[in-house]
């Protein structure tokens, strides 16, 4: 901004007026109030975006290792084959040009005391930080299993390079063969992920290798939607029948405890060996590596936060959003991710000015493609409880789409499905 | 627009200040948070980017209330927008009205047949533009009625067609009538040409 002698006499005087009526924080020359966000995924993008939409005086920076962001949401559809990888991409240049500084550095720390952020040898301070760091894949609690190991046997929890991989591993596959997913324990990032890239996958196979099927060994007695894609898996992929395309073997027996990625078997808590020709090994999981190292987390590994502004219930001043936090019902979703960031990012720009913040209001909302023409959603509003403790859906509201929706109705959850992620990535990245 | 912000930003201050004694649970969340939820699937401020769930910026304040309630009911079939629209208050409703019809409506940009917008044209004029004035655009004015067709989304309007002719959502008795007449006369092609005519104001 040009601001000549004169503009600024008159700008400090309206100034130094304001603050002698009681509002000393919105003075001229007071200093910008600084929020730093750590991570520039779908809640750090969010609430960056948010905090300067609400007020542009403040300073937001993020933080962030890469250059670019991969939705994990539909990365499934491009190991189906349905969908390019770039049209998952999303880079940061708009939110830069809304006058957000975009630092490509990982965070090492997050120190609320000082209230600073270290990363990449700098200190950033903050008179509020968000962390927003999504998840950390425990490689560890399976026996042979690394982050190494993870280039040969890709988890694709984290879109990018590793949903390449595993995509470029299903083409190079012969017909006939068999690839496994390890489904992870709860809690973890996108509930009903898993099976809906069992989909895509058998959705490739029909197509172009239709002696091939999926196995899925999970670690749990039941998952996400598991009627409506039992009911699409029976209808698309012959699930529950003899040469199905898919096939699903519950916990606790079916987990996956032991990988050998040269021999490709997997070992089932039971004992059981698998050989596969494709493993895709999901990890337990638990808050990004910031938040544990920040001391942000519980016993649970997971980030407890004041349900009403995501300020982090161990250090005062820092929030934590998107997977990374516990909040009560809603589950780890990009669009939980954008909705909590949302609700984090009025009250952040309240509490700056030292205000009350107001009323949030949360949603959600996810559909998962079985298929073509094909696709089925949950949805919840949610409310904070009356003692402020949890995000509660409301009653009567929400829930599956139902058992007996019409062809037409699951071919219009494919199209709302692209229309969710066209305008969910514009909200977050711009 | 820089004064009314002002406004708001001094008039939440004080209601803020105000409130923050009272128990903050239970309160209405202001507009911009209840539209707020919205904006992942109609795009922000209801501008949609498409393909096929519709923008809601300016909306008509009426229109939007009747349709959410007509959701809430099951009255008027949605594949997911009755299980959203029970999770809101009447007065929630009310607030996310407000909002919208605020907005400023960006016809989407989508690709169209040029010679079938041209039919489209007199067609619309022919069976449409009674109810529908101005093409079906938003029409300025405190108790002005329309609906968002020019610039809509096209799968949208298909899909909603398509609700309105298999009984899926109620139609209007001279709205049947005239699409009666339309149907017969032009045919599928007929209501595809004043779906391209629709598509073509950008």
């Amino acid at each position: 901004m040009n601001m000549n002698r004169r503009d600024f006499v008159k700008a400090a005087g309206a100034a130094t007026a304001v603050g002698m009526v009681g509002v000393p924080q919105l003075a001229l020359g007071a200093g910008k109030k600084k929020v730093v966000v750590v991570g520039g995924g779908t809640g750090g993008a969010t609430v960056a975006r948010y905090i300067k939409l609400a007020d542009a005086s403040v300073d937001v920076t993020i933080i962030e290792p890469n250059t670019h962001y991969h939705t994990c949401y539909l990365s499934n559809e491009v190991l189906g084959g349905d969908r390019n990888i770039d049209t998952i991409k999303f880079g940061y240049d708009k939110l830069e040009a809304m006058g957000i500084e975009v630092v490509h550095a990982t965070a090492e720390l997050v120190d609320p005391a000082a209230k600073v952020v270290k990363a990449g040898g700098k200190d950033y301070a903050f008179d509020r930080c968000i962390v927003a760091p999504g998840i950390e894949l425990l490689y560890d609690q399976i026996e042979g299993y690394s982050e190494a190991a993870s280039r040969k046997l890709p988890h694709a929890w984290k879109a990018g390079e590793q949903t390449r991989l595993l995509r470029a591993q299903l083409e190079a596959m012969p017909d006939g063969g068999t690839a496994v997913i390890a489904a992870p324990p709860n809690p973890f990032r996108c509930p009903p992920g898993p099976y809906e890239r069992a989909s895509q996958m058998a959705h490739y196979f029909k197509q172009h290798k239709p002696k091939s099927k999926v196995l899925i060994l999970d670690a749990k007695q039941k998952f996400s939607k598991q009627g409506l894609f039992t009911q699409g898996w029976k209808a698309l992929y012959g699930f529950g029948a003899n040469q199905a395309m898919i096939e699903w073997q519950p916990g606790p027996d079916a987990a996956v405890v032991k990988v050998d990625a040269g021999s490709m078997t997997v070992e089932t808590s039971f004992g059981d060996e698998v050989k596969a020709d494709v493993l895709n090994i999901i990890p337990p999981q638990r808050a990004g590596k910031i938040a544990q190292v920040s001391d942000l987390t519980d016993d649970s590994g997971w980030c407890p936060v004041d349900k009403k502004t995501f300020e982090s219930s161990k250090h005062p001043g820092v929030h934590v959003i998107g997977d990374a936090c516990i909040a009560t019902k809603m589950p780890k979703s990009a669009y939980a991710a954008n909705s909590q960031a949302k609700v984090c990012a009025a009250a952040v720009v309240a509490m700056l000015k030292g205000e009350e913040p107001g009323t949030p209001s949360y949603v959600n909302t996810c559909y998962s493609i079985i298929g073509k023409d094909w696709a089925v959603s949950v949805a919840a509003v949610y409310r904070l409880s009356e003692d402020g403790k949890t995000i509660a859906g409301v009653e009567g509201a929400g829930g599956l789409t139902p058992m007996d929706a019409s062809p037409e109705a699951r071919r219009r959850e494919v199209q709302y499905a692209y229309s969710w992620f066209k305008n969910i990535t514009a909200d977050i990245f711009g | 627009m820089a004064k009314p912000t002002m406004n708001l930003a001094l008039a939440t201050g004080a209601l803020a200040l105000a409130l923050s004694t009272a128990v903050s649970a239970g309160d209405t969340a202001s507009a911009g948070m209840l539209a707020g939820t919205c904006y992942g699937c109609h795009g922000m401020h209801g501008n949609s980017l498409g393909p096929a769930s519709p923008s809601i910026a300016q909306m008509e304040k009426t229109a939007f209330v009747e349709t959410m309630q007509a959701f809430k009911s099951g009255d008027t079939y949605g594949t997911i927008m009755g299980r959203i629209a029970k999770g809101y208050t009447d007065e929630e409703i009310e607030r996310m009205a407000g909002h919208f019809a605020a907005q400023k409506f960006v016809p989407a940009k989508q690709e169209f047949d040029a010679a079938a917008a041209k039919k489209g044209v007199k067609l619309h004029d022919k069976y449409c533009e009674k109810c529908h004035e101005e093409g079906g655009k938003p029409i300025a004015g405190e108790d002005a009625e329309y609906s968002l067709l020019a610039g809509q989304w096209v799968p949208y309007l298909a899909n909603t067609m398509t609700d309105f002719r298999e009984g899926r959502r109620e139609m209007p008795k001279k709205m049947k009538k005239k699409l009666d007449k339309l149907l017969k006369k032009e045919g599928e092609a007929g209501l595809a040409a004043i779906n391209a005519f629709y598509a073509g104001q950008q």
